[in-house]
């Protein structure tokens, strides 16, 4: 128990992953502490949605060992990560577009207690569940909108459920894959204020494009360029430091 | 309060889905009063009701869990066959006839699942195709035993209970099929509405989110595919016990392929597609080939295609349109 309290959150020791000659990660070594308030940024196509998809299972990694809370998942599926508590949002929402927000939720919960395989009785019965995910849409604002199906929503509001079923996991680890892509500056804040209530509990790793949003939520940053990690560091120092600077001024200058 | 009030509202109304409606029974009173006002319709009319239970048993892999087929005949013709060959060989009673239809075809559904369902799409598509053709050629193959291409005659089906006989009028037939057609909408209707069925219906609007909530996806999909091979045999076998008599086209692409387009002219993913769009399409089947015996197929063929333009999400989904549709 002792080691679990002093372990990182989550852990990479020379995650690598390629595609043919194109590497998408080559030897990260990465430590998200417990409690974290990390972001992951880097120019596109650095490899940081890759090492998400590794991360969590999603991709087979070709090299490394990745701990969860000091124990070693690198052989373990997806749905088994999941149960340990490591647990993602996705950078374009994947949410079930047709059944309404509450169900979105619901399966979630339903999942994480283990009756998602009953086919015996009526999902309404399991009320408590029902509750549960109710009243996390009550935390996040969206229960009046509960019974509409998540396609009816505007994309804001979208991206607000696409964390809301993530909630409903109970994660110890969160990843969330920039989750203002794709709305207004003016409506990230509704985001932004979202995430800074998440509990302490929860360590966070925010992958990210949008440098404000960074500033504001992380107390820790990696930078990553093409499957590496350049630099790591607080804020204030990543702002300051003329290697990151040239790479996003030099994708700037490209484009 | 008023928050209050809204949650419970909100919830009950989640929680409630499941349960019965009055619109549901219509179905049933028209099958019952069907039986009544056309008593020389029967053998058709019990035709139609196990067709009824084949697109439904597709319905629940097409249209709940998202699984494209084109080879649910292999599991209908396991079952007329797994039927036939027992009246054929001496063990006509009807009942455990049909669970073994259930059985035998579940497991061919179980094991062909365990190979083709790590596919999706297209790639899936195909490979349900050659399921139902290798299945076709086997039974062509065997003629020793299926009769190949004669079909398999000889079956003498015992009396329902050791009471009922199958009667020439189709009495006895329309009434047993109906039982079993209700039986499996019960048991579909469960599904449906469980965890588990919602959570197949989560596979099919976002499968990446699935597995990112946890779920074992693959698993699932191999459960639900079982059981709707089970379903889809015992329909078969209804068929084959009533009409006493089970051919190669049990086993036939035309028969996979015109399942997808009564459920498609019904209405995919709603339960209830099966229920209009057999009945149309079997009646029309029945009309166009009396009035036209030549070119029947191509008024079948136009109304498909007025279907699909003008009609999309079937019969049920132009209901939708004019009145919003409960329980979907």
């Amino acid at each position: 128990m002792a080691g679990e309290m002093t372990a990182p959150a989550l852990e990479t020791r020379g995650l690598s992953k390629s595609f043919g000659a194109l590497s998408v990660a080559s030897n990260i070594d990465f430590r998200l502490e417990q409690g974290a308030r990390h972001a992951l940024i880097g120019p596109n196509g650095a490899g940081k949605t890759s090492f998400v998809n590794l991360v969590t299972g999603a991709l087979r990694a070709s090299g490394g060992t990745i701990y969860l809370n000091g124990a070693d998942i690198t052989a373990l599926g997806q749905a088994a990560r999941v149960k340990r508590g490591l647990v993602r949002t996705f950078q374009i929402n994947a949410l079930f577009r047709r059944l309404c927000v509450l169900e979105n939720v619901t399966l979630a919960v339903a999942e994480r207690n283990g009756v998602g395989g009953d086919l015996l009785r009526p999902s309404g019965r399991y009320r408590a569940i029902i509750d549960e995910a109710y009243g996390l849409l009550e935390t996040l604002g969206l229960a009046d909108q509960a019974l509409l199906p998540v396609n009816a929503l505007a994309y804001g509001r979208q991206r607000l459920v696409e964390i809301a079923v993530a909630l409903g996991l109970q994660p110890k680890v969160l990843l969330l894959d920039e989750p203002a892509a794709g709305i207004p500056s003016g409506e990230s804040s509704v985001i932004i204020s979202m995430i800074k209530r998440l509990s302490s509990d929860i360590a966070l790793l925010i992958i990210e494009h949008d440098m404000d949003l960074v500033f504001r939520l992380a107390r820790q940053i990696t930078v990553l360029v093409q499957g590496r990690i350049l630099v790591e560091g607080p804020p204030e120092a990543i702002a300051a430091d003329p290697r990151v600077r040239d790479v996003y001024l030099g994708e700037r200058e490209r484009r | 309060m008023a928050a209050a009030d809204a949650r419970a509202a909100a919830i009950d109304a989640f929680a409630r889905r499941h349960r019965f409606r009055a619109l549901e029974a219509v179905p049933w009173l028209l099958a019952l009063a069907a039986y009544g006002v056309f008593p020389g319709y029967l053998p058709l009319g019990a035709q139609i009701l196990a067709t009824i239970l084949f697109v439904l048993s597709a319905d629940l892999v097409l249209g709940y869990a998202g699984i494209v087929t084109l080879g649910h005949a292999a599991f209908f013709g396991t079952g007329a066959y797994t039927a036939g060959l027992l009246a054929a060989n001496g063990w006509g009673e009807p009942l455990s006839g049909l669970v073994a239809a259930a059985l035998i075809a579940g497991l061919v559904g179980f094991l062909s699942g365990l190979i083709i369902l790590r596919t999706t799409g297209l790639a899936l598509l195909m490979q349900t195709l050659v399921v139902a053709t290798t299945l076709y050629e086997a039974a062509n193959k065997a003629g020793r035993w299926t009769g190949g291409d004669d079909g398999l005659s000889g079956m003498v089906v015992w009396p329902i209970f050791g009471v009922f006989r199958f009667d020439m009028f189709g009495r006895a037939a329309y009434t047993y099929s109906l039982a079993v057609l209700f039986l499996g909408w019960l048991l579909a209707r469960q599904i449906v509405h469980s965890p588990f069925g919602r959570s197949l219906t989560g596979a099919r609007e976002n499968t990446a989110r699935m597995h990112a909530i946890g779920a074992p996806v693959a698993q699932r999909r191999l459960i639900i595919y079982t059981i709707s091979a089970g379903l889809a045999g015992v329909s078969g076998a209804l068929i084959a016990q009533t009409t006493s008599f089970v051919g190669l086209t049990s086993l036939s692409l035309e028969r996979s392929g015109n399942a997808l387009i009564m459920l498609i002219i019904g209405g995919v993913g709603r339960l209830y597609g099966a229920f209009i769009g057999v009945p149309l399409f079997m009646i029309a089947q029945d009309r166009f080939s009396k009035a036209d015996p030549v070119y029947w197929y191509f008024w079948l063929g136009l109304l498909m295609v007025a279907v699909v333009i003008f009609a999309r999400g079937g019969v049920l989904g132009i209901f939708e349109r004019l009145w919003k549709w409960p329980g979907k």
